[in-house]
Parts: C-alpha cells; sequence; structure tokens
C-alpha cells in the first residue's frame, strides 16, 4: 500500500512541472499566439527560483522568484512578436537557445550547491489518515497551485466574458480588432500569463523535485509541455490528465531502471520524448479534432491597421 | 506611455535587407558589453580576447573553420526547410544520425581500408541523416502531426541511442571502460586540408560546395522557385501544380543529409572516434546560423564563421578570465534575437507614438492594407 | 419616408482625409447624413468608401477633418467609442468568429456584462421582430452567408445605435434576400434611425435611398438624391466618363459544337467540418461559349473549382473530362497541359503568391506549359524569357504599375486581376474556368476582363464563370447554372434567363434537379 501511495506521490510530482507549464502555454495558444519558448522560460524559472531560494535561504522567495523570472523572460518574447511582428516560431525557438544558455551562466555557481527544498504541506489528523490523507492533504504547495490553477483557466476560459474574449482572439484577431478589442494588450497579458507558468514550473523542479540547480535540468520537459497542449487539444481537464500520463511515464521509466530490468537504460530513458511523438501522432490523425479545437489565428502575426 | 507602432511598407526596404544582420550584430555587441560589464569584466578587454585573439593566429583560423564547417552544413540545408515554411528543428539528432552511420564502417569494419572507405562514410552519413529526418517528414505527410515537436523530440532519442552505442555494443574493448569507439584507421579519417598550417579538414570544403549548390538551386532553379512559392503562399503554390507533401520530403531529406554530412565530417575528421557527445549543439547554433544569413546560403557561410567565432571566443573567455563558457550560448541566443528583431525593419517602418496623442503624426509610410480576413 | 432634411444633421463630416503613403485614400471629404433618412456612399470599389467607413467607425484614424455627431466635435479614436456615440456597422468581410456560436459573437461586441443566456433570449426576440430568423445557439461555422449577415445585423442593432452603416451589404444575398433586407432597413428608417448604406449597385440605391454621395478617386465629386437620376448619370459620377460597355457578339453554331469541357456525376465529400458537399453536378461548356453559375458565397462554388481545376483530384477519373479526355484523375497541372487554363477567386495568396514579383508570378501557373520556353537544361529558370513574357502580358493587359516588375501585393487589385487573367489569355486557353473574375476590381478593369473572356469564346474556346454578380452574368454569358448547396441547376439559356428566376434557384427554390437530361454519357 505504501508503495503505491508513493508511487503516486512521485508521479504527481513529476506531472505537477509539465501541467504547470502546458496550462500556461494553453491560454497563450488560445489567444492565437505560439510561444515555442517554453523550455526557456521553464529552465529560467528553474535557475532564478532555486538561486534566490539558495541566496536567501527561503524557498518561498525562490518560488517567487522563478514565477518572476518566467514572466520577465517571456516579456522579451512579446514584444518581439507581438510589437514588432517576427515570426512566432523563429522567436520562441531563439528564447528557449537564449534561456538554456543564460541559465547556464547564471547558475555556474550554483552547480553542486545543495538547496531548500519546499517543505509538504503537513495538517495535523488529516494527513495522518493512512492512504489518502499523504494523497490529499500531504504534498507539496505548488501541486495544489496546479491543481487550482487549471480549475481557475477552465472557468476563466469557457465561464468569464473575458475568456470569452480571449477565445475569440485566438479565432480571428482581424475581427477582434474590427469589434474594438485589444488584441494585443490581451496577448501580452497571456504570454505574461504563460511565462509566470512556465517560470514556476522550472521552480518547481529546482525547488521541490530535485531541490538543487542542474545545467538543462527541464531536459525537454518545456517541449513536452507543448506537445501536451496539442495532445489536450486545447482543453484545461484534457491537460491535466496528459500531464499526469506523461508523469506516470517518466516515473514508470525510473522505476524500471531502479529495478535493472534488462533493458538498456538509455531506451527507457527516451520513452517519454518517444511517448510524445507516439501520441501526437494518435491526436493528428484524427483530423476533424484537430481541425475544430486549433486556434484559427495560432501562429500568425497581427499588425493593426490604424 | 509610449507604444511602437508598425507600418507596413509598399516594398520591403532593400536597404534594411542589408543592413539588417550588421545592426544585430551591433545591438548585440553593446549588449555583451552590458553582460560583461556586469561580470564585473571591462569589456574592451573581454571583446578582445572573446573576438580578436582567438583568430589572430593562423592555426586559430583552421579551428574557426572547423567550427563553422559543421553548422554552415546544417545551416544550408535548414534553409531550404524554412524558406519552404517547413519547420526541422531536429538537426542535431540528424547530425547525430550521420554520424553514427558514417561510423559504421570504420567502427564493424575496422579491417576495410583503402580510398572507397570515406566517400562510403560519406555517403551512409548523409543516409543516415536523410534517414532520420524522413520520420517526422514522414509523420508530418501522413497524419498531420507538427515537425516542430516530433523532430526536436527525436533530437532526445538520437542523444540516447548514441550513448547506448558507445557505453555497450559500439564500446572499444581495448579502452579501459571509456565510453568511446575504437580510433578510426587512416583512411578513414578526412584529411587535413594543409595539415603543415593547421587541422582545418575536408568538411570545410564540403560546407563551402554545400552553400553554393544550394544558392544556385534557390535562385536560379524551378525547384528553388518552388520551394519559395510553397513556404510564402501554399495555397499559390498548390495552383501551381506543387505539391506540399513532397515539398516536406524534399526538405526535410536534403536538409537531414547535410546534418548528416556534417555528422560523419565532424566525427571523422575532427574527432576520430564517436563519444557519448559528438557536438556542442550544432544543430541547434546552425538555426541561428540560418537565420543570421538571412537564409541565404552565401549569407550563412558568413553568419556560420561569425557564430563559429563565439564558440571559440567563449572558450577563451572561459580560460583567460573564468567566465562560463555559456556566455557562447548566451551572445548566440541574443544575436538571434536582434536579427529577428531587425528584420522587422524589412518589411515595416517603426513608429514610436504617444498613448494619448496619435494624431497629427506628420508622415506615414504605407500602403497595401492587410489582407482581412474572410 | 420622410427624410428630414431641414433638421439638424445626425452626423456631419468636414475635410477628413486618409493618407496611405503616397496614396491619399480619403482627400477632404465632407459628408452630411441626417436623422431618419438613408444615406447612400456610392463608388467604385478603389474609391475611399470603406476607407472612409472605417474612419467613422474608429478602426482607422484619419490624418486630419472632423466629425461633429449631433453637432458637437468627436474625435472616434476607437470601435468602442464609435459604439458608444450609438454608429453600429455591419461588415462587408464579416467581423465573426467561425469556432463561437451566434450568441457569443453578439456577446462580444456588447459591454454589458450579462451573461450569454440573457443575451440569446433579447437576440431572438429581436431577430422575430425584425423577421430574421437565428438561432443563438448554432455555431458561426456551420450557417450561411446570409445568416452570417443576420448576426452582424441583429448585434448591430442589439447596441440600439442610431446611426447603422452597411458595407456592400447585398452583395452576399440572393435578390430576395435582398428584398427582404430592404424591408429591414425602411423599418428602421421609420423608427428614425439613420442609414449610411455603401454600394455600388445602381438599382438599389435609387430604389431606397434618399440621399447620396459619390466619391470618385478618395474625392467626393457630387451630392445627389439618387430618385432624380438615371443608372446612367449615377455610372457617369461614379466612373468620370463613360464605361465601354461589354460588347456580346452572337454566338454562332454552338449547339453542334463539341463541349471541351465536361463535368459529369461529379461528387465530393465535404474537406473540412464547414465545407460543403458538391453533389451530381453535370455541365457541359462547348467550344465558342460562356456559361455562367451563379450564387450566393459558399454554396459549394470554391469547391466545384477545386474540383475542376485539379487541386483536388476526383476518384472517378471521368467525372471530369477536357476536349474528349478524362481529366478527373489528373493533378492542375496535368490538365493545364490539356489546355485548360484558371482563375481563382482570391488574388492575393492563392492566384498569385502576394511578395513576388509579377514575372516569377507568371512563371506560377506556366511552369509546365510552357516549359521549353521558360525552362532550360537541369531545370533551370530562364529568368529573361519570363521577364520577357510577363511585360507583353502587361501590355496586352493594360496593367498600371509604378515599377517595371513590381511584387503581387503591390498593385491595385484590378490591375492584379487583369494581369491574372491575363496570364492565362496569352496561352489562348481551349477551356478557361474562372471563379469571380472581377470582384472587387474597378468598373474599367472589369470591362477589360469581361470583353476578354466573350473574345477568348467567340475564337473557339470553352469558357466557364462562376460569379456572385448577376449583372456580370447576364452581361458575358450565354446560359446561366445555378449553384445551391452543393447543387448545380440546368444552365438557362440567356434569352430565357430572368433576374427572378436565377435568384429563385439561388435561394434553393428548385432542390433536387431531378429531371437533369444532360447526361450524355
Amino acid at each position: 500500500m505504501d508503495i503505491t501511495v508513493n508511487i503516486l506521490l512521485t508521479i504527481a510530482t513529476a506531472a505537477t512541472p509539465l501541467l504547470i507549464a502546458a496550462i500556461g502555454e494553453l491560454v497563450v495558444e488560445r489567444s492565437g499566439v505560439l510561444n515555442l519558448g517554453v523550455e526557456g522560460m521553464m529552465i529560467m524559472g528553474a535557475v532564478g527560483g532555486f538561486g534566490a531560494g539558495y541566496l536567501t535561504g527561503s524557498p518561498w522567495i525562490g518560488l517567487l522568484a522563478a514565477i518572476a523570472m518566467g514572466a520577465v523572460f517571456s516579456l522579451l518574447f512579446a514584444v518581439m512578436t507581438l510589437s514588432l511582428a517576427t515570426n512566432q516560431v523563429a522567436t520562441g525557438l531563439s528564447l528557449t537557445l537564449l534561456g538554456l544558455g543564460l541559465s547556464g551562466m547564471m547558475g555556474t555557481s550554483f552547480v553542486g550547491q545543495p538547496g531548500e527544498r519546499l517543505p509538504n504541506l503537513y495538517i495535523p489528523v488529516l494527513t495522518d489518515i493512512p492512504v489518502v490523507g499523504r494523497l490529499l492533504f500531504g504534498q507539496d504547495p505548488i501541486f495544489y497551485i496546479s491543481i487550482a490553477l487549471t480549475a481557475a483557466v477552465m472557468w476563466f476560459l469557457f465561464k468569464t466574458r473575458t475568456g470569452l474574449t480571449l477565445r475569440s482572439i485566438g479565432d480571428s484577431h482581424t475581427s477582434a480588432h474590427a469589434l474594438g478589442i485589444k488584441v494585443i494588450r490581451y496577448r501580452y497579458l497571456a504570454v505574461i500569463f504563460g511565462g509566470a507558468c512556465a517560470g514556476l514550473a522550472g521552480g518547481h523542479l529546482s525547488l521541490v523535485y530535485t531541490p538543487q540547480w542542474v545545467e538543462n535540468m527541464t531536459a525537454g520537459r518545456g517541449w513536452i509541455a507543448l506537445a501536451l497542449v496539442v495532445f489536450a487539444s486545447w482543453r484545461p481537464w484534457r491537460v491535466l490528465a496528459g500531464a499526469y500520463i506523461f508523469g506516470a511515464v517518466w516515473i514508470g521509466q525510473l522505476h524500471a531502471q531502479a529495478f535493472g530490468i534488462p533493458v538498456p537504460s538509455q531506451l527507457l530513458s527516451s520513452l517519454p520524448y518517444l511517448a510524445t511523438v507516439v501520441v501526437l501522432v494518435l491526436i493528428s490523425r484524427n483530423k476533424r479534432l484537430t481541425m475544430m479545437n486549433t486556434p484559427a489565428s495560432l501562429g500568425q502575426p497581427f499588425v493593426p491597421d490604424r | 506611455m509610449m507604444r511602437l507602432e508598425l507600418v507596413k511598407r509598399p516594398q520591403r526596404s532593400m536597404l534594411f535587407s542589408a543592413l539588417s544582420p550588421f545592426i544585430a550584430f551591433g545591438l548585440t555587441i553593446i549588449a555583451g558589453a552590458i553582460l560583461f560589464a556586469l561580470l564585473g569584466v571591462n569589456p574592451l578587454t573581454a571583446f578582445e580576447i572573446y573576438f580578436i585573439e582567438p583568430i589572430s593566429q593562423v592555426w586559430q583560423l583552421h579551428e574557426l573553420a572547423i567550427k563553422a564547417a559543421p553548422l554552415i552544413l546544417i545551416a544550408v540545408g535548414l534553409s531550404v526547410c524554412y524558406k519552404a515554411n517547413i519547420w526541422n528543428i531536429g538537426a542535431e539528432g540528424q547530425f547525430i544520425l550521420g554520424g553514427i552511420f558514417g561510423s559504421i564502417i570504420p567502427v564493424l569494419f575496422p579491417g576495410f581500408e583503402g580510398p572507397l572507405v570515406l566517400p562510403l562514410m560519406l555517403l551512409f552519413g548523409m543516409v543516415g541523416g536523410a534517414f532520420y529526418a524522413a520520420i517526422p517528414a514522414l509523420l508530418k505527410t501522413r497524419f498531420g502531426t507538427n515537425e516542430i515537436l516530433t523532430s526536436l523530440m527525436l533530437v532526445y532519442v538520437a542523444q540516447l541511442f548514441l550513448d547506448w552505442l558507445v557505453r555497450g555494443p559500439w564500446r572499444d574493448p581495448q579502452g579501459h571502460g571509456f565510453p568511446q569507439t575504437i580510433q578510426f584507421n587512416d583512411s578513414a579519417v578526412l584529411p587535413e586540408l594543409m595539415p603543415d598550417a593547421g587541422r582545418a579538414n575536408w568538411g570545410f570544403v564540403f560546407a563551402l560546395v554545400a552553400a553554393v549548390l544550394i544558392w544556385v538551386l534557390m535562385s536560379r532553379l524551378l525547384k528553388g522557385f518552388e520551394v519559395r512559392v510553397l513556404g510564402s503562399s501554399p495555397r499559390a503554390g498548390r495552383f501551381a501544380g506543387f505539391g506540399l507533401s513532397r515539398m516536406v520530403f524534399f526538405a526535410f531529406l536534403l536538409s537531414g543529409a547535410l546534418a548528416g554530412l556534417a555528422g560523419i565530417s565532424e566525427v571523422s575528421g575532427a574527432i576520430g572516434q564517436l563519444q557519448p557527445v559528438i557536438s556542442p549543439g550544432y544543430g541547434f547554433t546552425a538555426i541561428i546560423v540560418a537565420f543570421l544569413g538571412r537564409l541565404n546560403p552565401l549569407g550563412i557561410v558568413a553568419a556560420g564563421l561569425v557564430l563559429a567565432l563565439t564558440y571559440l571566443g567563449g572558450e577563451a573567455v572561459q580560460s583567460a578570465l573564468g567566465i562560463s563558457d555559456k556566455v557562447a550560448r548566451v551572445f548566440q541566443g541574443m544575436l538571434l534575437f536582434f536579427v529577428l528583431g531587425c528584420d522587422t525593419l524589412i518589411h515595416y517602418r517603426i513608429r514610436l507614438v504617444g498613448m494619448a496623442l496619435a494624431k497629427g503624426a506628420a508622415k506615414l509610410d504605407a500602403a497595401p492594407k492587410l489582407k482581412e480576413a474572410r | 419616408m420622410s427624410a428630414d432634411h431641414d433638421g439638424a444633421n445626425l452626423l456631419e463630416v468636414r475635410g477628413l482625409t486618409k493618407i496611405f503613403g503616397t496614396l491619399t485614400a480619403c482627400d477632404h471629404i465632407d459628408l452630411n447624413i441626417a436623422k431618419g433618412e438613408i444615406h447612400a456612399l456610392l463608388g467604385e470599389n478603389g474609391a475611399g468608401k470603406s476607407t472612409l467607413v472605417k474612419m467613422l467607425f474608429g478602426s482607422l484614424e484619419p490624418n486630419s477633418g472632423d466629425i461633429f455627431w449631433n453637432g458637437e466635435a468627436v474625435r472616434i479614436t476607437s470601435p468602442g467609442m464609435a459604439k458608444k456615440l450609438g454608429i453600429g456597422m455591419v461588415f462587408q468581410h464579416f467581423s465573426l468568429f467561425e469556432a463561437l456560436t451566434a450568441a457569443e459573437n453578439i456577446a462580444l461586441s456588447l459591454d454589458d456584462g450579462s451573461p450569454i443566456s440573457s443575451i440569446a433570449a433579447k437576440a431572438r426576440a429581436l431577430s422575430f421582430s425584425y423577421g430574421l430568423p437565428l438561432d443563438p445557439d448554432s455555431l458561426v461555422g456551420d450557417l450561411s452567408v446570409g445568416e452570417r449577415q443576420r448576426i452582424e445585423i441583429i448585434r448591430c442593432l442589439l447596441q440600439t445605435p442610431q446611426l447603422i452603416i452597411l458595407d456592400e451589404p447585398t452583395s452576399v444575398l440572393t435578390p430576395q434576400e435582398a428584398d427582404k433586407l430592404f424591408e429591414t432597413l425602411e423599418r428602421l428608417r421609420s423608427e428614425g434611425k439613420s442609414i449610411l448604406y455603401i454600394s455600388h449597385r445602381l438599382e438599389e440605391v435609387k430604389r431606397i435611398c434618399d440621399r447620396a454621395t459619390v466619391l470618385r478617386h478618395g474625392k467626393v465629386v457630387g451630392h445627389c438624391n439618387p430618385r432624380e437620376e438615371t443608372a446612367s448619370s449615377l455610372a457617369r459620377m461614379m466612373v468620370g466618363n463613360e464605361v465601354k460597355a461589354v460588347v456580346r457578339a452572337p454566338a454562332e453554331g454552338i449547339e453542334t459544337a463539341q463541349p471541351l469541357l465536361e463535368i459529369r456525376a461529379l461528387s465530393r465529400k465535404p474537406a473540412t467540418p464547414f465545407s460543403i458537399p458538391l453533389k451530381n453536378i453535370n455541365l457541359n461548356v462547348r467550344a465558342g461559349e460562356v456559361i455562367g453559375i451563379a450564387g450566393v458565397a459558399g454554396n459549394g462554388q470554391g469547391e466545384l473549382f477545386e474540383s475542376v481545376s485539379g487541386e483536388v483530384l476526383q476518384q472517378d477519373a471521368a467525372s471530369v473530362r477536357i476536349r474528349g479526355k478524362d481529366a478527373g484523375a489528373l493533378s492542375i497541372t496535368g490538365r493545364r497541359l490539356m489546355g485548360a487554363a484558371f482563375v481563382p477567386e482570391e488574388r492575393l495568396g492563392h492566384g498569385a503568391a502576394p511578395r513576388m514579383k509579377l514575372s516569377e508570378n507568371l512563371l506560377l501557373s506556366r511552369h509546365a506549359t510552357d516549359g521549353k520556353v521558360f525552362v532550360g537544361a537541369g531545370g533551370a529558370v530562364k529568368s529573361g524569357a519570363v521577364y520577357a513574357a510577363a511585360q507583353r502580358i502587361i501590355v496586352a493587359m493594360d496593367v498600371r504599375k509604378s515599377a517595371p516588375d513590381p511584387e503581387a501585393a503591390a498593385l491595385s487589385g484590378g490591375n492584379l486581376q487583369k494581369f491574372i487573367v491575363g496570364r492565362e489569355l496569352d496561352r489562348s486557353p481551349a477551356v478557361m474556368v474562372v471563379n469571380q473574375p472581377t470582384w472587387g476590381v474597378d468598373a474599367g478593369a472589369a470591362a477589360h476582363i469581361r470583353q476578354a473572356l466573350i473574345e477568348l469564346a467567340r475564337s473557339g474556346s470553352a469558357v466557364l464563370v462562376i460569379s456572385q454578380d448577376l449583372d456580370e452574368l447576364f452581361e458575358i454569358s450565354d446560359a446561366i447554372a445555378v449553384m445551391h448547396n452543393g447543387e448545380l441547376s440546368k444552365p438557362l439559356p440567356i434569352a430565357e434567363a430572368t433576374f427572378e428566376k436565377i435568384g429563385l434557384l439561388m435561394g434553393g427554390a428548385e432542390p433536387g434537379h431531378a429531371e437533369h437530361t444532360l447526361e450524355t454519357a
């Protein structure tokens, strides 16, 4: 029983950063912007979060720093693609490349330093309930944030007028502009929200998942988050499901390696990436689903006509 | 409060087409100076160590050519993809597979020697890269799967595959347990161009030839026209009778083959054996090279040399000033950002307007209204 | 019916000017709109009508000039502000969101925070009271063009505007639907609302408008009472000189001529969730004749064009036959090599690559048919020969341009269309299929293109013209068939065709056409 709980807990820990980053990117893409810089924003969040936590001794300050780092870094992307109408694919790529370099440079002095882990929740009595106690009331704070965030984004997108406006911009920025909707302003806010989420996801890696700084520690999670959004056909609850499936794959291969299953460890390590490819193929085979759900203006630059 | 406003130019600006990479480079230098100053280093000293010293002697120019060759080879292939609006960002993986396929003969048949070995290795390398690039192409054309994500995911898989090979089946039994293959025999090593002057090998020549050939393809041949039409307006391309699926394969196979050639050239020329890591991120840096060269093969040659210098400079400042060699990646990233930003100037004129009073801006330079979507 | 000409003006525009680069799109425009009148804004394509109304609606900023609303000077800086003043707009290219429902679309332009359900109820009530039935829960992507326009109108009315701007509203309607729209407009006028009605259709302006302001090349060239004018006097004001009428020489002996283009039992499944299936389409176009296909936009014309041109292949090779041979399984290049030529509806991005030079755009459709002339050994493009051919077409079609070989996007719509049509005519194709030959083209260029199409037919080619413009079809066709919901009616010889008959068919009056006798096979 305990093993099961432990495995479920590690799956949740592995899924949380994927979920947060993907939910952020989902909002960005719903507004019609494709930010391929998730990996870069995440790694910046990771280094910023670890650095601030390490220097101040408070992982909570680290958490805030991770969010701020991701948001500020995404602002770079926003200025480029929204104000200067640059190619979103190329700009997102360069954001990732820059993030990987910058984080490596900023993190040189943190390598090998022990970090402070964000403490898990502990509520007397509740957390001590067998089995469900630790699952429901004993996880790290970012886990709860991730679930709340998913619910909030669902409510925001489909129940509020502002969410409707955001979706309408993703469907047609020309129509939205003609109606007087501030397309660029909405998109700025969406991109910054996505950046903050990616930063938080990175902070989870360096403050909870493995509380230390390792170069390139995101290991492609930002890209998997991007794939999750496609897999989820832009629906928040499906992102949640997808993140946990990938969390399970990730943890599964780690456990398999630990158990010494007679398969090359490299093959096991490549499973999350291969799974991403397989999942993308499966989802894209359903043409109608993708076509009906893809925000129609995704990736198109928009320059208002004045 | 000020706000940027873009005003579309009636024709693309030739002036900014030519100037934009230089402006971008200048801005990178300024940003770099600030960066060095923040790190507590005198920017002038740092720049001298970064940009001047690494190329002050002939043998160093050879090192530059060694670094530039794979960048140029990969980037000219990518330029065809990007011109066709096809996003192969997995060149790093295709580079690795090229290295692996090309090493089949020297690793598995070390006794095979002679003048045939090298051409076969290079051919195998191209086949390996093209094969690996064919996967995202197939998935895109068959199922409509996004090629950005699949080609990138395959990079991780390729890295792990190489890691497994050199630690497992292909490990040199006499290698004292080091994760590496046997040293290639002499006929499997790409010869140096001028052994007396430096280490530069034929890989650099391949890069220059590839650049010229791709330039001819893109600017003189009907196929190049097809690439440009499909990339800029796919619907017009279909009207012209050009097939998008065929183009996806063409672009992926071509760029994959060139990345594979770069991979085996690097392995056979610069390294001489397979190791767990054979690329300091050439496949990704080549993306920057492609854009910095404005997707023009001849521009890419120049851009490849510049980016190769950032690698050498990074190593130089690390040893001389104790700054992380990641500074090279930062320079590369900034350069790409500035290039993309400056490219906006080619199609748009930028106006700064006050939020409140936008009236009375004297002269506008714009013409065709943006096409309205349906 | 009494427009209050002497009363205060609702809207006054003085000296409004908008400059795009070297082009003065609107040059010191003066315009008065009284309360309770339908005011026509007349002008050719490119005269500046759309630019003017975009400034009135706050989507574009004027360079100079003043706007007075109820006598007070105002600066309309955004559509939101226009809505607050009481200006509503029905766009020509609808500003709707296909992935959202009608009610959500309406909610997006209302600034109150009321829930979608109450907006849907309001919309439903209003739509009934005006006789414009509308289901607020339907997805816009699934709706016809006419239904979409209803959403635009209801959305506009829900904002209780005092001035409603309609930009070319009838261009997407059948004549009968247009009649219905006119009733609605007259009712709105009787409620005291003002309407700015933008059109280039003179008959309807004469019919419903109280006053008219005429624009030409960005300038006001006159104000008039359209009821006191004739269609031709209005046309003269718009165009500035007499438009050469298209001459249609009688077609001789086409009854016995060979069909050069045969469409037989052509069906096609919808390619995307929102597209129209084609159902058993049959049509012959013989040497020497022009056949017109009428229909409201979005009834399968685009799908038909793709199938006939070979951009989309057919299962059944015999479903499209060119010059007596099966072509259904051939690509567009294969069909071109058989002597067919095609002009698609969208100029920029389909018929031409916007950012490429005219000479390159010539190569676009001619690289295979004129392979020997334009492409040399090893696939090298002979740019000199391509350039010379492009210049030949530019001269033949009188294409006006600012540079020797400009980018396609730098040309005006009319001039680019002349080039695209000329590019195909230059080959003297045996079969010519044109979708919307003069959509958004000025009168001079339109006449030029129409005349060229007739002459091509009379020289022995088969010409198929798909158009939404009934006037155009009546001007050039020898027979007109109508497309509705993916089905094609039997062609009516021009002598028997009337606006009313065609209009009824466009509205779907004869579904099925079971009595088809065209199948020759």
